[in-house]
């Protein structure tokens, strides 16, 4: 038994070594396929990351009168804060608010002097708030309008970006949609060519295997050695695929992380390197094992 | 030791509707006989006579339309799927074309078939050392099969069906793609077996050979058997 095994795994790695033709057309397609999988995987994290982003870039402001002060405004925080749709919310004083607004139009010399001639801080206080999720903005809206805050309330702004509020919230599930459709489409075509160069490659064997009936061996020591060569293959395919991605994430993280919105494709390499490895190796020896084991069925008749 | 009873096999195949062939080729039709442990039997006929299709019913490689093939005690056609090879672990097969596995050498090709039967490594090695050396073959273990002429090929062959010391050798054809001194050297070597006390079948069409041998022939002609003699010749 454990001889049997031992042969099939020699046997195996023999026709690896020598059939250089069809390991080389099966490590191609493997390596590609392998490949298409890992790109989904940058792309889904590209999308998380690019969608979390623009939710995250939604909120409310809620400005608050003139009069109101800073204790009043943090009690009203911690009001919110409890509100289970409520994510977080940042308070932005008036002196912040002014520092913001004169370091973005320090270049403007007529808002600058304008300022200077009123003398006072015009600007109001204000809470940034971010929701669990943007479909949550207009309930905390309606919930920021109440009467009872109209004393300390100057103004919501909400209503200006409702549309946009909502528009994106659309086009995330159509991105999340799309994205999902296509990468499904893309991987099914991939191991589709991929399941078939490794069936070419087997057909090949026929008579080989017609020969290795006649003299008496059994099925299991027939396809053992393609099983074996499907996983080496597999590993070899996948190692391959992951040095390239280590060398072409690490080439093209940097350069692509401004086009990205601060993706760092490398980052997201070596952070989720297991889970890259993992994919690599499952889906590279999954295929060489499925294809070849798949393949060989039909010639293994008695 | 060997045992067919009225065996008929019909070939069934997909035409053309318009083609005027009959869909259907009567290999083999109530062929019945019997062989002796022990015996050198030749089966002669023209191409297409039924020879082949003969060996692949012992084989177990076909199917029987009728009639039973009896190997030993057992009724060939009625051994289960996964126990077929054990049947053909019992029998050496020798073709025309050689049937070499072209990715392994030599040696290899011989030693295959003691690592199915799960033999140990350092049998495998003696033995497959010892029969190629029968065959005359000791100094080419290590060349592919691309390497070797036809003659060496066949060698190779030979000894692969003779490694696991079977009961029974089947050659078809062997020496038909052979020039007369390999031709020569090969029913010498079948001859040399058959002394040893292995059963021979060999089917071919070459008149010389069978004349030469003056052992038992089996005639076939359009799938009928149509002459059993013990010194036979070579008449169609
Ligand atoms: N797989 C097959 N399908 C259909 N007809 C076949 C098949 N194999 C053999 N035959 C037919 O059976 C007959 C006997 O063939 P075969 O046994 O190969 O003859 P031989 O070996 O004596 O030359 C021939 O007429 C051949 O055409
Ligand atoms: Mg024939």
């Amino acid at each position: 038994m454990f001889l049997a095994l031992e042969r099939i795994i020699l046997l195996g790695w023999e026709k690896f070594s020598r059939d250089k033709s069809s390991t080389w057309a099966a490590l191609i397609v493997t390596a590609v396929v392998v490949f298409m999988f890992s790109s989904l995987l940058f792309l889904q994290g590209v999308s998380v990351f690019l969608l979390s982003r623009l939710e995250n870039s939604v909120d409310v402001s809620v400005y608050f009168a003139q009069d109101a002060s800073e204790e009043d405004i943090l009690a009203f925080k911690e009001r919110l804060l409890p509100v289970p749709e409520v994510k977080d919310a940042v308070y932005i004083s008036k002196d912040k608010a002014l520092e913001e607004f004169v370091a973005l139009h320090k270049n403007d010399q007529f808002i600058v002097d304008a300022l200077e001639t009123i003398g006072t801080n015009p600007l109001l206080a204000s809470l940034n708030i971010l929701a669990k999720d943007p479909g949550q903005y207009p309930k905390i809206a309606q919930f920021l309008e109440q009467e009872a805050f109209s004393g300390i309330v100057e103004r919501v702004d909400y209503k200006d970006r409702q549309n946009v509020i909502q528009r994106m919230e659309e086009l995330t599930k159509g991105i999340r949609l799309v994205v999902l459709i296509v990468s499904v489409g893309l991987a099914f075509i991939a191991v589709l060519v991929a399941f078939n160069t490794i069936r070419l490659t087997i057909y090949n064997s026929r008579d080989e295997i017609e020969v290795m009936r006649l003299v008496g061996a059994s099925n299991s020591f027939i396809q053992g050695p393609f099983v074996v060569q499907g996983i080496v293959v597999g590993v070899f395919g996948g190692l391959l695929t992951f040095l390239f991605l280590f060398f072409l994430s690490w080439f093209a993280g940097p350069r692509f992380e401004s086009f990205l919105s601060g993706f760092n494709l490398f980052e997201y390499f070596t952070s989720h390197v297991f889970l890259f490895l993992a994919l690599e190796f499952g889906v590279g020896i999954g295929l060489g094992v499925v294809s070849s084991v798949v393949a060989i069925q039909k010639y293994l008749r008695i | 030791m060997i045992k067919f009873e009225k065996v008929s096999k019909i070939y069934l195949f997909e035409t053309e509707p318009q083609s005027r062939r009959p869909p259907k080729s009567v290999a083999v039709e109530g062929v019945s006989f019997e062989i002796q442990t022990g015996e050198f039997v030749s089966l002669v006929g023209r191409s297409g006579a039924g020879k082949t299709t003969l060996l692949k019913l012992l084989l177990a490689e076909e199917k029987p339309t009728a009639g039973q093939i009896y190997f030993g005690k057992e009724n060939v056609h009625e051994i289960e799927r996964a126990k077929i090879p054990n049947l053909r672990r019992k029998i050496g097969v020798v073709f025309q074309d050689y049937k070499l596995l072209s990715a392994k050498t030599a040696y290899e090709n011989v030693a295959y078939v003691m690592a199915v039967m799960g033999a140990p490594n350092q049998v495998i090695e003696s033995d497959v050392h010892d029969v190629l050396e029968i065959v005359g073959l000791s100094e080419r273990g290590h060349h592919f099969p691309a390497q070797l002429s036809g003659g060496e090929k066949q060698r190779v062959a030979i000894a692969r069906a003779l490694i696991h010391r079977p009961e029974v050798i089947i050659a078809d054809e062997p020496t038909g793609n052979l020039d007369p001194y390999n031709t020569h050297d090969i029913i010498q070597l079948l001859i040399k077996i058959h002394d040893l006390g292995t059963t021979v079948i060999l089917a071919t069409h070459n008149k010389e050979v069978i004349n030469h041998l003056g052992k038992r022939v089996l005639t076939l002609e359009q799938g009928r058997l149509i002459r059993d003699e013990q010194r036979g010749k070579f008449i169609l």
